[in-house]
């Protein structure tokens, strides 16, 4: 066994520890914290099939920003008691169709005759940025565009006053309108 | 030396827990971290295959970005919808949410 092929069992083993975390955690600042070491080694994992600039944008971007955020939403939406039990009732059903999905994508991965790996270049920073400035220079706008809009739209949404949903039908739908 | 299918079963079994999460959680906030759960196996998937089977043409990467950027403004948003929801419900399970339910 090779030292690179270790070293991937080993961050593979911590990504899939962290998820297992998150989706098992009983409280909710775990489960985000067991997000955040999962991202970390999937970032491990894009070190070790040669793309470097991805696992930066992995660590700036989901480590340093979205878990941030994320942490921050679960400060602010705090529940306790019988509210804050985080599971459904049929939780034997999803356990079925997680497996389900599993066993039918690694089938799949193990039946299929992969070609001989062929690439063992890191994917440069150079050509990285040439490519995403001119063939891919369009849909880089439209993804900055995308993200000014989401902008502006999680601001509106998130904005307090103006409720408009105080009437409904639903059960809670008259004790919880503060602003 | 990693292979390809190594990559592509670790990304399988984080694409399943992400899909056991979704399916397991009633909160609104848990259900979107294992979204990103599911986002990132398809991430693997996407930059073991350019590498893997494309070198030199690094398109695989570019998409891997591309979705790191939708999940960024997606996360965003929800969590402002989610705040939203908090504060007109007083909670956020979504199971709870029903008024678009016929």
């Amino acid at each position: 066994m090779s030292v690179e092929l270790a070293m991937f069992i080993a961050v593979s083993a911590l990504a899939i520890a962290g998820g297992i975390g998150v989706v098992i955690a009983s409280n909710v600042v775990y489960a985000a914290l067991f997000l955040l070491l999962s991202l970390l080694a999937v970032a491990g994992i894009y070190i070790l099939i040669f793309s470097p600039f991805l696992a930066l944008v992995q660590v700036l971007i989901y480590g340093g920003a979205i878990i941030v955020v994320v942490l921050f939403s679960l400060m602010l939406t705090r529940q306790s008691g019988e509210a804050g039990n985080l599971d459904v009732k049929h939780k034997p059903i999803a356990a079925v169709a997680g497996l389900g999905m599993l066993g039918a994508l690694v089938a799949t991965v193990v039946a299929t005759s992969w070609p001989e790996s062929a690439g063992t270049e890191p994917v440069g920073f150079r050509e990285l940025g040439a490519e995403l400035f001119t063939r891919w220079a369009v849909p880089f706008e439209i993804a900055s565009v995308l993200l000014l809009v989401a902008l502006i739209g999680a601001i509106v949404l998130a904005r307090p006053g103006d409720d408009p949903e105080s009437g409904g039908n639903a059960p809670t739908a008259d004790s919880g309108d503060e602003a | 030396m990693i292979e390809l299918h190594h990559v592509l079963i670790v990304s399988a079994v984080l694409f399943s827990l992400g899909v056991f999460g979704v399916l397991a959680r009633r909160n609104a906030i848990m259900i979107l971290l294992a979204l990103e759960l599911m986002l990132n196996a398809v991430n693997i998937n996407l930059v073991a295959f350019a590498v893997y089977l494309d070198p030199g043409l690094i398109v695989g990467v570019i998409f891997a970005i591309f979705v790191i950027t939708v999940a960024a403004a997606e996360v965003g948003l929800a969590l402002a919808i989610v705040l939203r929801l908090y504060r007109s419900r007083s909670s956020v399970n979504i199971d709870e949410v029903n008024l678009m339910r016929w």
